[in-house]
C-alpha cells in the first residue's frame, strides 16, 4: 500500500497550478467578478487548457488523449478549483473523445445536471441532455450564468460527480490558506488575530474538514467505485461550503464585502454542492448498505 | 497512489490471520474488569503469545528485539486482531508503545538489554507518570522533584491519571531537575527517570472513573529513591526524550479502534431495525452519515500511514487532524446507539451504554482537543502563538 502521490501526480498538480496561476490568477478573477456585464468564457483560455491536455487526460494516447487515469483528472480539477476557473470544465472534459473538439478545447460542451441546472448555456457550442423550455436564473454566483430546464433530469454520472468533488476539495483548501493568511496579517489588540485561540480553532477546523475530504476524494478516485465517489462528494462539498464560511467569518466585515474573493468561493462552493447528489440522498444509501 | 497491498503485505497478513485462527481459542477466558490482578496476568499472558509467535514489538526497531515491520504491516497488525477479536495490548500499552521505543532510542546498551526484552516477552508492565494534578495540558509545568543525593535521585510530589498504576513494575517518570528560572524555560528542567515502583514512598491510589471503574490512579512520591543510572537520556533533557518517541505512533493509533467502531455500526444498524427504530429518516440518515465518516477516516488512516512509511516514521502532522475528527466521531457514534436504544440507553447493563460513557474521554484523553487545534494551528498552519 502506497497511497500517497507519485512523483508524477506531483508533478502534474505543480504543473497544473503553474498553468493557472499564470493565466488564470487574481487580475483575471476580479476582471469578471467586477465586470458589469454577464461573465465571457475566455476561449483563448479554454484551447491553451485543451493543448495542455486538461481535457484529453483520460484518453488514450491512441486517440490523440494523454493516457492518465482518474486521480490525475482529480489533481488537475483539484487545481481548477483552487483558482475558480470558471466554465463547463466538468462537462468538456467528459465529452473529450465523443463530441468532436471538445478535447482540444476547440469546443466548449455543457451539461444540463441531474438538479436540472445547466450552467454556461450561451457560452457554450453543445449541449448534452434535453434544455427545451430553460430559462435563465440571475445566478448566486456571479461567475457562472446559469439556466433551470423543466426536464427530468438525468441520473448522476459518477466521474462526474468526482470531478466537482475534487473542484471542492481545491476550493476547500484555497478557503484554508486564504484564511490563515489573513489571520497571520491583520492585527487587533495589538497582536495578528491568529494568535488568539477562537480564531486559531476556526482555521484548526477548516484544515480537518479539507484533509479528511482530500482523503475521501483520492481514495474515490483510486477505486472508482460510485457510492465511495457520493460519499467523498459529501465531504467535500461540507469541507468547501464549511470552509468558505468560516474563511468569510475570520475576514469579519472584509469577508462581507464584493472586494474580498471570499464570497467568491462560497457561491461556487454552494453551486457545485446543488449540482450532483443531495446529503440525504447518500447517507440514504449509505444507512441502507448497512 | 495505490491502495492496494503488496504480495509481501498479504502474505503477512495472511500468516497472521492463521495464526490468529489458531490461537485465540486457546486463550483462557476474559478477566473481569475489576479484576486488576487477573488482567495484568491475561494481558501479559497474550503477549507472551505474540513474542512465542514472533509478534512482539512488530513496529520496534530489529537492533531492540522488534521486527522492524513497515507501517503498512502494523496497520495489517492492528485491522487483522481487531477483526479477529484477540485481546488489546492493555496493560502492556505504555510499555510497548511509549517507555519501551524511548529506551530503544535513547537508552545506553545496559539500558535496553535491561528493560526492553521483559517488556517484548510480556514479563513487565510499565506506567506513565506524566500528567500532575497542576500540570495537565501544560504538562512543561510540572513540578514533581528529583534532587541528586550521591548516585540517587530523592523524588517528591505527585502524578495523576496513571493507567495501570495498580499493577505495573516501572513507571516511565517525568522529574524536574532543574529549577524553572528567567533564563531556563520550563521544559529544559526536565528529566526521564525508569523508577521501580516496589520502591519505598510510593503510594498509588485508584480513581473512578465517571464510567465507575478505576482504569487510573493518582500517584504520590515520598522521597523515593532512584538510582541515577535509571535516567534514560542527559539530565534536563527528558522534554526532548519523551517528545522523540512520540513518531513510534506513525498513523496507526486508532487503526484498531476505527474497526471496531465501523463493526459497532453496523451492530447499531441491525438493531435499529430489529426494533423499529429504522422507520425514523432522521436516525436513520444519522446512521448513513456516520458510516460515510468512519468509510473516510480509513482512507485517511491509510493515507497517514502510507505517509509514515514514506517518511520513515518522522512524526506525521496528520495524527492530530485525525485525533480531532475521530474522537469526535466516536462520542457521535455513541450517541447515537442511545438514540437507538431510546430508554434502554438509561440501563448500564445495555450494550454499548458503558461505551458511551468511556467516549467522553476521547476529546479529553492525550491532548484535549482544543489543545489538539492549536497544535494544528500552530505547527500546520503557522499562526502565531499567544492565547
Amino acid at each position: 500500500m502506497d497511497f500517497q502521490l507519485t512523483e508524477d501526480q506531483r508533478a502534474l498538480r505543480k504543473g497544473v497550478r503553474e498553468l493557472l496561476a499564470g493565466r488564470f490568477g487574481r487580475d483575471e478573477l476580479r476582471a469578471l467578478a467586477d465586470a458589469p456585464e454577464e461573465p465571457r468564457l475566455d476561449r483563448q483560455l479554454w484551447r491553451e487548457l485543451g493543448e495542455a491536455g486538461f481535457f484529453a487526460l483520460r484518453l488514450p494516447e491512441s486517440e490523440g488523449g494523454v493516457g492518465l487515469g482518474l486521480p490525475e483528472a482529480v489533481l488537475a480539477f483539484e487545481e481548477a478549483g483552487r483558482a475558480l476557473l470558471p466554465g463547463p470544465l466538468v462537462a468538456t472534459h467528459l465529452a473529450a473523445g465523443e463530441i468532436e473538439g471538445a478535447a482540444t478545447g476547440a469546443t466548449v460542451v455543457t451539461a444540463v445536471d441531474s438538479s436540472g441546472l445547466l450552467p454556461w448555456l450561451a457560452a457554450s457550442d453543445v449541449v448534452r441532455g434535453d434544455f427545451a423550455g430553460a430559462v435563465p436564473v440571475r445566478s448566486v454566483d456571479p461567475l457562472t450564468p446559469l439556466h433551470r430546464t423543466p426536464a427530468a433530469p438525468p441520473d448522476p454520472d459518477p466521474v462526474a460527480v468526482l470531478l466537482t468533488a475534487a473542484e471542492q476539495l481545491g476550493s476547500a483548501a484555497r478557503s484554508c490558506e486564504t484564511a490563515v493568511a489573513y489571520a497571520r496579517e491583520r492585527t487587533q489588540f495589538g497582536q495578528p488575530i491568529g494568535a488568539f485561540q477562537a480564531v486559531k480553532h476556526l482555521c484548526a477546523q477548516l484544515l480537518v474538514r479539507t484533509e479528511l475530504a482530500r482523503a475521501a476524494v483520492y481514495a474515490a478516485a483510486v477505486t472508482a467505485v460510485p457510492a465511495e465517489i457520493r460519499a467523498a462528494a459529501l465531504l467535500a462539498d461540507e469541507a468547501a461550503v464549511r470552509g468558505a464560511r468560516d474563511c468569510l467569518q475570520v475576514h469579519g466585515g472584509m469577508g462581507f464585502t464584493w472586494e474580498a474573493d471570499v464570497h467568491l468561493h462560497l457561491k461556487r462552493a454552494w453551486l457545485r454542492a446543488g449540482l450532483g447528489p443531495s446529503a440525504g440522498a447518500v447517507e440514504e444509501e449509505w444507512a441502507a448498505a448497512l | 497512489m495505490d491502495l492496494t497491498c503488496t504480495e509481501e503485505e498479504e502474505e503477512f497478513r495472511a500468516g497472521l490471520r492463521s495464526w490468529l485462527a489458531d490461537a485465540l481459542p486457546q486463550l483462557p477466558p476474559r478477566p473481569d474488569p475489576t479484576d486488576w490482578p487477573g488482567r495484568r496476568a491475561y494481558d501479559l499472558g497474550w503477549q507472551r503469545r505474540l513474542y512465542d509467535a514472533g509478534y512482539a514489538g512488530l513496529h520496534w526497531p530489529v537492533d531492540a528485539g522488534g521486527r522492524g515491520a513497515t507501517p503498512t504491516q502494523h496497520l495489517i497488525y492492528l485491522e487483522e486482531t481487531e477483526r479477529a477479536g484477540a485481546p488489546y495490548v492493555g496493560a502492556n500499552f505504555v510499555g510497548l508503545l511509549h517507555a519501551g521505543p524511548t529506551i530503544a532510542a535513547e537508552g545506553t546498551p545496559e539500558q535496553r538489554a535491561r528493560w526492553l526484552p521483559p517488556i517484548l516477552r510480556g514479563d513487565e508492565v510499565w506506567c506513565q507518570g506524566f500528567s500532575e494534578p497542576d500540570a495537565g495540558s501544560d504538562l512543561a509545568s510540572l513540578r514533581t522533584r528529583a534532587v541528586r543525593d550521591g548516585d540517587h535521585y530523592i523524588v517528591s510530589g505527585s502524578k495523576i491519571w496513571t493507567s495501570h498504576a495498580e499493577v505495573a513494575d516501572w513507571c516511565e517518570l517525568l522529574v524536574r531537575t532543574s529549577p524553572v528560572t528567567e533564563d531556563v524555560p520550563k521544559h529544559r528542567g526536565i528529566s526521564w527517570l525508569a523508577m521501580p515502583m516496589d520502591a519505598p514512598g510510593v503510594t498509588v491510589r485508584p480513581l473512578r472513573t465517571l464510567a465507575g471503574s478505576t482504569e487510573f490512579a493518582e500517584m504520590f512520591l515520598d522521597e523515593v529513591r532512584v538510582p541515577v543510572g535509571n535516567r534514560v537520556g542527559d539530565e534536563n533533557d527528558g522534554w526532548r526524550v519523551t517528545m522523540v518517541t512520540l513518531s513510534f505512533e506513525r498513523g496507526t493509533a486508532f487503526v484498531g479502534e476505527v474497526v471496531a467502531c465501523r463493526r459497532t455500526l453496523a451492530a447499531l444498524a441491525a438493531e435499529a431495525r430489529r426494533c423499529g427504530r429504522w422507520d425514523d429518516p432522521v436516525l436513520r440518515r444519522r446512521l448513513g452519515r456516520l458510516n460515510v465518516e468512519f468509510h473516510a477516516l480509513w482512507r485517511l488512516t491509510q493515507w497517514n500511514v502510507s505517509e509514515a512509511q514514506r517518511t520513515g516514521g518522522v512524526p506525521g502532522t496528520g495524527g492530530s487532524v485525525f485525533k480531532l475528527r475521530y474522537s469526535h466521531a466516536r462520542q457521535e457514534l455513541y450517541d447515537t446507539a442511545a438514540e437507538v436504544l431510546g430508554a434502554g440507553a438509561l440501563d448500564l447493563d445495555q450494550e454499548w451504554v458503558l461505551d458511551r460513557l468511556s467516549s467522553l474521554s476521547y476529546t479529553i484523553a492525550a491532548g484535549t482537543s482544543q489543545i489538539q487545534q492549536n497544535i494544528v494551528a500552530e505547527r500546520i498552519l503557522g499562526l502565531p502563538k499567544g492565547r
